[in-house]
């Protein structure tokens, strides 16, 4: 979700095949670097291999560029990745959240499992549970929150959305992303 | 390093997944869609509507539909979203280096064999069906493209879920020698049918009005069933300190270090020595 000159990143933590949990503390919200957080929700093994797999090809980038990444540049590069594989997909839906630009403007992408990107100016959801967040962040959300407030916002969305999933719970960790850095809280949620 | 091309890789994995154990695949975003183009006395007008489906779900309530292939040809897109992106962008840089390698500024009949080719390829796999509609020097052109790679030539165009309410206007309203004013009200009266009709129709009117050496995009033309007319007033206020929080990181952005007095320090080194 985007506020004024900061954005946030939430998600749960729970790592389950189907109705079996198998870990509590599977984080799946990754920082690409100063200015740019990554999500994922899907098949865990897509996750975990595309984690490496921009891991690698940031580090080549930052080599190469002798820069860091712009948040739009990642994102136009996350779809390229997904739709290199249109049949035949990664079974993954990723949220890009970051601050672009010298003006500290939020910038928010969701794209579906090919690489169709959405850019949005006020919030993107995923995962199981993305019907019920919608709903719920569509009420909440309102324009140019402070960080503080906009962390509020984002975890009752996050824990409303996921008292009303089975497959969601077990631990949550949002994090707001500033100018002056991020801030990563762990909320408690039903263990259920 | 990747070669061009798809990678079908994971394809045996996914077959497997979605068979034996039954895997929920994620949703791709379609584009349910009304897009349309006429051809008017100078020129040729595109519309599309906004919306992105996912299922039932409206994924993008404000995308765009309507993408350039080069400054004077553009194209509307309807089906898989990355489908459309995709292709018009892999046109747009054929055709690109193709002016740049002839010197000739790009005809539309070229942009229209190379998707049609493209699309040919994959035998509808790649599921975009596209409005395309350019002026070049030998004056305007309106194409519709099928996603097996048929196209047709006409002077009003209608795809899309909501083709059907758009033609139906289309129709009604279309005669060989309308104006520009005539053309982009006829179309805009279109799009709005698809909008109102058609459920996978949605969100604001674009308009595109192309013209020799001239184009004018009208983003966000029609907002009226945009705006929320009940949305409560006053915003819902979460008070600082209602979540309860477990625990708590700060990373801070580490400052860059500024080297001061660095040749100073080298000198006084070396004159030790």
């Amino acid at each position: 979700m985007a506020g004024k000159n900061c954005v946030a990143i939430a998600g749960d933590t729970r790592f389950g095949v189907r109705n079996q949990t198998v870990a509590l503390d599977s984080n799946r919200i990754f920082k690409i670097n100063n200015r740019t957080l990554f999500g994922m929700t899907g098949l865990n093994t897509d996750i975990l291999t595309l984690r490496e797999s921009f891991k690698f090809q940031m580090n080549l980038y930052n080599l190469e560029e002798e820069r860091e990444i712009s948040p739009k540049t990642f994102a136009h590069n996350v779809a390229q990745t997904l739709y290199s594989k249109r049949f035949g997909p990664y079974f993954i839906t990723p949220i890009i959240a970051g601050l672009e630009g010298e003006d500290y403007t939020p910038f928010l992408c969701a794209t579906d499992l090919i690489g169709a990107m959405e850019f949005p100016k006020s919030f993107v959801v995923a995962g199981t549970g993305e019907e019920s967040l919608m709903g719920v962040c569509e009420t909440f959300y309102k324009e140019n929150m402070e960080p503080d407030e906009l962390f509020e916002v984002v975890s009752q969305c996050l824990l409303a959305a996921v008292d009303r999933d089975a497959l969601s719970g077990w631990g949550s960790v949002v994090h707001v992303l500033t100018k002056d850095g991020i801030t990563t809280k762990r909320l408690r949620t039903r263990k259920d | 390093m990747q070669k061009g091309g798809f990678n079908f890789d994971l394809y045996q994995r996914n077959v497997e997944l979605i068979e034996k154990n039954n895997y929920k695949v994620p949703k791709t975003t379609k584009t349910g869609t009304t897009i349309v183009g006429v051809v008017f006395s100078d020129g040729v007008v595109l519309g599309a509507d906004t919306r992105a489906t996912s299922g039932p779900i409206v994924a993008d309530p404000n995308c765009e539909k309507i993408h350039k292939i080069s400054d004077y040809i553009w194209c509307a897109g309807a089906g898989t979203a990355a489908d459309t992106e995709n292709t018009t962008g892999m046109i747009s840089l054929q055709l690109e280096l193709l002016s740049l390698s002839t010197g000739r500024s790009p005809r539309v009949r070229t942009a229209l064999t190379l998707l049609k080719n493209f699309l040919f390829r994959y035998h509808g796999y790649i599921s975009a069906a596209l409005v395309l509609g350019g002026v070049d020097f030998t004056g305007p052109h309106l194409h519709m493209i099928h996603p097996h790679g048929s196209t047709s030539t006409l002077p009003y165009i209608s795809m899309g879920s909501g083709s059907l309410a758009a033609m139906a206007v289309l129709e009604t309203g279309y005669n060989s020698k309308m104006g520009e004013e005539d053309a982009k009200s006829l179309v805009h009266q279109a799009i709005l049918s698809g909008i109102l009709n058609d459920l996978g129709s949605g969100g604001n009117v674009d308009l595109c009005v192309i013209k020799h050496k001239s184009m004018e995009f009208f983003r966000n033309v029609d907002t009226t069933n945009s705006k929320r007319k009940f949305r409560k007033k006053l915003p819902y206020m979460f008070k600082s300190g209602s979540t309860k929080i477990l625990e708590k990181e700060i990373e801070e952005k580490m400052r860059k270090m500024e080297i001061v007095n660095e040749k100073e320090s080298q000198i006084e080194e070396l004159e030790e020595l």
